[in-house]
């Protein structure tokens, strides 16, 4: 199958700090990723460079079988890459249906009436539809983080980044949150998902990557990958 | 008597003011731009329209109609082509730049219209009144009042109901998000300033018919609408006209109790809102 996004040596570093060291790996279309890794691995740097906020210093980022190396953040936005944030980052000041339009008109360069249905759809389905009306910045933090999904998938993105969505929901939310991120990959979305909470991450993963000081370590299925020595000395911290 | 009469005109007075700030609001809460010149960009829509009335023999309504799409271009170009490359965390490059706009506007102007003051001649409708009872209230004071009202109602319908408000409003949040939205706040700003202009059209119509006018009329134009947006709340729309409306009473007020007073008045005004409410009447939740 034709991968959906490929990295190739994909180097990126601030001076002397290598944060993505010759990371190359391919997403086939319909795959969930997992990315682990510690804290300042480069987890969220990937990211960055997938949607174009940072630019590599080499390698070659295609997506869709095209060379987006160079492609603003807009228009990667446009061509079908989703993403939400680890902090999240609503218009505070907005209702939570506003901040969607904002999203699907702009992310998908429609005009409104063309996307309000979608919109109250994606509303349904991340269970916002109640604080629809509500100003986002008096959100709880799990409606927050819904609120950050449905803005990437108002975009209708063929390709979903999550950033650590899971992180500081308790055990109740979480799973709420999984359940909603498992139905939006069985429609055909394709998912990369960077997340500590490694039981909610494998619960909807087929493979896992390890990152570690900007490099690869490891990536396969989740089970070989939580056993693998390696991981389990850099990642877990356990000695064996 | 009197002094319903003189609130009343304060009132009217007032909506000028508001018309002056709007722009200057406007711009302010989408992009923090600080708008040095825009008293000077006032007093050039009223030159503006003052050329299309003497040479085409137009009726002010009408020049001012056709004067607000070139002051929209204007202030389209002048934010895409110069603005935005100022814009950043840094406030000091804006206000530089708008300040030698303002200082060219200025010197332009007197280059070409001279230093004489000029008027836009209105016909009848300069002297027209309402009488109401024991008071009468010029028609054009009215108008511009009823002007002020319908601004704020159509920027506060545009900010609200429309999609290019709900981007307005997402870039003026957190330009950096909203562009990952795929909003481009570069030409988001563009319509912000060239709307902005299209009010200082409006603005400059009634100041040109109302009082007389010369190219160094427009920083204390900017000096009004700078108290009506600080006493609104920063970036507040019905705070904005609240504003002008108090410096508008302020100053007739003043006037009354004594003719030299009338700018002292407003300025005073001004600060006792500060010492009072520091973050304006209406401030917005937080920025």
């Amino acid at each position: 199958m034709t991968p959906i996004l490929s990295l190739q040596n994909v180097t990126k570093s601030f001076g002397a700090l290598t944060v993505a060291d010759g990371v190359s790996f391919d997403v086939p279309k319909g795959q969930a990723l997992g990315i682990i890794g510690p804290n300042g691995a480069g987890k969220s740097t990937l990211f960055n460079l997938i949607t174009g906020n940072l630019s590599p210093n080499a390698g070659r980022i295609e997506y869709d079988g095209r060379d987006v190396t160079k492609a603003p953040p807009m228009q990667r936005c446009l061509s079908g890459i989703g993403r939400s944030f680890q902090i999240p980052q609503p218009f505070d000041r907005m209702t939570v249906f506003e901040n969607l339009l904002v999203s699907a008109t702009h992310g998908r360069g429609l005009p409104e009436r063309a996307v309000t249905d979608d919109c109250a759809e994606v509303l349904e389905r991340t269970e916002l539809i109640e604080v629809a009306n509500r100003p986002a910045g008096g959100l709880t933090l799990l409606q927050r983080k819904r609120l950050e999904m449905a803005r990437a998938m108002a975009t209708r993105p063929k390709l979903l980044l999550l950033d650590e969505i899971a992180g500081g929901l308790t055990e109740a939310e979480c799973v709420a949150l999984v359940e909603t991120i498992k139905a939006i990959h069985a429609e055909g979305v394709t998912i990369i998902w960077i997340e500590h909470v490694l039981h909610a991450l494998n619960s909807v993963v087929e493979r896992l990557l390890v990152l570690d000081f900007g490099k690869v370590i490891g990536i396969g299925a989740p089970d070989a990958i939580m056993a693998s020595k390696e991981v389990r000395e850099i990642y877990l911290g356990i000695e064996v | 008597m009197i002094w319903i009469d003189t609130i009343l005109q304060g009132i009217l007075l007032g909506g000028l003011y508001a018309l002056f700030a709007l722009g200057l609001s406007l711009v302010f809460g989408i992009m923090r731009l600080v708008n040095l010149a825009h008293g000077d960009l006032i007093v050039f829509a009223a030159y503006l329209i003052l050329v299309l009335v003497t040479l085409l023999g137009l009726g002010p309504f009408l020049a001012a109609a056709i004067a607000a799409p070139i002051m929209f271009a204007l202030g389209f170009a002048l934010q895409r082509l110069v603005l935005n490359r100022v814009l950043g965390t840094d406030i000091l490059p804006p206000l530089l730049v708008t300040f030698g706009l303002s200082v060219l506007l200025q010197n332009a102007l007197q280059e070409g219209f001279s230093a004489d003051s000029r008027r836009i001649p209105a016909g009848w409708l300069e002297t027209a009144s309402v009488p109401l009872g024991p008071i009468s209230l010029g028609v054009m004071p009215l108008m511009t009042f009823a002007s002020a009202i319908l601004v704020t109602l159509a920027l506060q319908w545009l900010f609200y109901r429309t999609s290019l408000g709900r981007a307005f409003r997402a870039t003026s949040d957190d330009p950096v998000t909203a562009s990952l939205m795929g909003v481009k706040p570069a030409s988001v700003f563009a319509k912000a300033t060239g709307i902005a202009m299209i009010v200082v059209t409006i603005a400059a119509l009634y100041l040109g018919t109302r009082a007389n006018f010369d190219p160094t009329t427009g920083p204390a134009r900017l000096i009004y609408a700078f108290e009506a947006v600080i006493i609104g709340g920063l970036g507040s729309l019905w705070g904005t006209l609240a504003g002008g409306i108090i410096i508008g009473v302020a100053q007739t007020v003043g006037a009354q109790i004594n003719p030299e007073w009338q700018i002292l008045a407003g300025h005073i005004a001004f600060l006792v809102v500060l010492l009072i409410r520091p973050r304006g009447l209406f401030p917005r939740a937080f920025d």
